[in-house]
């Protein structure tokens, strides 16, 4: 569709309703500005328009799969079976939501490790389950039990998540 | 390799609150380090994962607790036998991969190798007994974890090929026999309370299995956020205690407010199985289900508990035919054979 002013193709369309009569408008870019319409996409500043494109959802996690298996998401959405070790990680992101309906919430083992691990997974595992058994002692108002916890996470090398903060 | 003739002791009668606990089972799911998961990997990965198994020093000894069994070299009947058992999942008897299953002498400890895991570790102990079934376990993992890396990571603890699984891994179940609350129209009650405390509520035959004869599979569903131990200590605590306790309470209302009812079923049961020719395998388990109630209850002189258990295994169709020899799809025979098998041991034959 031509603008209404002259021969370029006109990107602003305007519908105006007005004592029952309708009259419709067609603007070409130039003129569109010149009369005070608001151009298309160019005239949304950068920042906001990177922000969105930053937000759109985004099409390739549909496609995503395990590159040490190859499993695809859906092919996992299909069976519920993961590939791999692996798989943990590539699907991190859709699996959290998943593992916490069916575990009622919980979202970090605090069981023991296997005895191949590295020490540090050991001590990071240690760290875990005295956080539990703290917020289950507050919890319960046993503020005896809760100091002596948090005596024993003070001992542990390293920060401790929950002091950070 | 079983005795399908006999029961295996974790089937036994004299086991701790036996008249409601059969048993008790504790299954750990472990996956090898850097091995793709059974369901994506090669035949070539599997007979890996078979070996590597293999060559840890539990099968390495000479005269080991274990032994091993390959399932392409059992028939159809012999493999589902063992899932008759409880050694072996019935999706572990159809698959059609290389796969094997480690069985101890007495049938309380199995080892299967290949299913939806590559280790899938259990074991059965008669009654209530998870504290042993889960000390037996621990102990075949350590001896497994000081030669094999399993796959872990510090966030989701053991990783399983189902993610619903994660965490510890671990998997406490009892069998219960439920008549009581069945009687007294306590079951979905029961079903929303284990709704609530994360419990799934299976049939005789495990997952995917409805239930027949009142009888339950109880077991935990969360695995994540927890540890072994609280797991355990809550079902032996307070979950297995208290359904226990409920239907001892409701055996003893129907015993008090409707005994003469109690005693028709459990006396037309015991009837019917002393005298039908034709008995399928469903209807022979709520039969002996009835049966057990009234001689927990002592109602009846009937027969013993051991001979009861006997015939929940005998009167399956892996089980029936091995003892009679009639094929497992020829239904009639079947029933034929299984009326047979149950009056024999009744003494009415």
């Amino acid at each position: 569709m031509k603008c209404d002013l002259c021969d370029k193709d006109a990107v602003v369309h305007e519908l105006i309703v007005s004592n029952g009569q309708k009259r419709e408008i067609h603007l070409c870019a130039e003129h569109a500005s010149a009369q005070g319409y608001a151009g298309p996409a160019t005239s949304i500043p950068k920042e906001i328009a990177d922000k969105l494109e930053e937000n759109r959802p985004q099409k390739r996690s549909r496609l995503a799969n395990c590159e040490t298996c190859g499993l695809t998401l859906a092919a996992f959405r299909r069976h519920g079976v993961l590939g791999c070790p692996e798989c943990y990680h590539a699907f991190e992101r859709h699996l959290e939501p998943l593992i916490g309906r069916a575990q009622a919430g919980a979202t970090h083992h605090c069981g023991h490790a296997p005895a191949l691990a590295p020490e540090h997974i050991d001590r990071q595992l240690h760290r875990t389950r005295l956080l539990k058994d703290l917020n289950d002692a507050i919890a319960c108002e046993q503020y005896e039990r809760a100091a002596k916890i948090r005596d024993q996470l003070q001992n542990l090398e390293g920060p401790v998540e929950s002091e950070r903060e | 390799m079983v005795k399908p003739n006999e029961t295996g002791p974790w089937l036994g009668e004299s086991g701790t609150d036996s008249d409601i606990v059969l048993s008790s089972r504790v299954r750990l799911a472990r996956n090898l380090a850097g091995v793709p998961f059974v369901n994506r990997a090669s035949d070539a990965a599997r007979n890996e994962v078979v070996g590597m198994v293999r060559r840890t020093p539990l099968f390495a000894a000479q005269n080991g607790p274990l032994r091993w069994v390959e399932m392409e070299d059992l028939i159809d009947r012999d493999r589902h036998i063992l899932v008759e058992r409880h050694l072996i999942s019935s999706q572990f008897a159809e698959a059609n991969f290389p796969r094997g299953v480690a069985v101890s002498e007495e049938e309380t400890l199995s080892v299967m190798v290949n299913e939806e895991d590559h280790l899938r570790i259990q074991t059965l102990e008669t009654g209530f007994a998870l504290r042993e079934a889960h000390e037996r376990v621990n102990k075949i993992n350590h001896e497994f974890e000081s030669s094999l890396e399993f796959a872990f990571n510090p966030r989701w603890g053991f990783l399983t090929a189902c993610p619903t699984n994660v965490g510890c891994g671990v998997r406490f179940s009892v069998m219960l026999h439920l008549p009581g609350m069945r009687y007294a129209e306590e079951l979905d009650r029961l079903r929303r309370a284990a709704r609530d405390l994360h419990l799934a509520v299976r049939g005789f035959h495990g997952e995917g299995s409805e239930s027949t004869g009142e009888f339950f599979q109880i077991s935990n569903q969360v695995t994540l956020g927890t540890s072994e131990e609280d797991l355990l200590e809550g079902f032996c605590n307070d979950v297995v205690p208290n359904l226990i306790e409920y239907e001892r309470q409701s055996r003893k209302a129907l015993v008090r407010k409707k005994r003469v009812i109690i005693e028709d079923k459990v006396n037309r049961a015991l009837a019917v199985l002393s005298s039908a020719r034709l008995l399928d395998a469903d209807e022979s388990l709520n039969l002996l289900s009835r049966v057990r109630l009234g001689c927990a209850l002592e109602l009846i002189n009937g027969p013993s508990m051991k001979d009861i258990h006997r015939l929940l295994l005998h009167v399956q169709p892996a089980h029936l035919c091995a003892l009679t020899g009639v094929a497992m799809d020829d239904t009639d025979a079947a029933q034929e054979a299984r009326a047979i098998i149950v009056r024999r041991v009744l003494g009415t034959e």
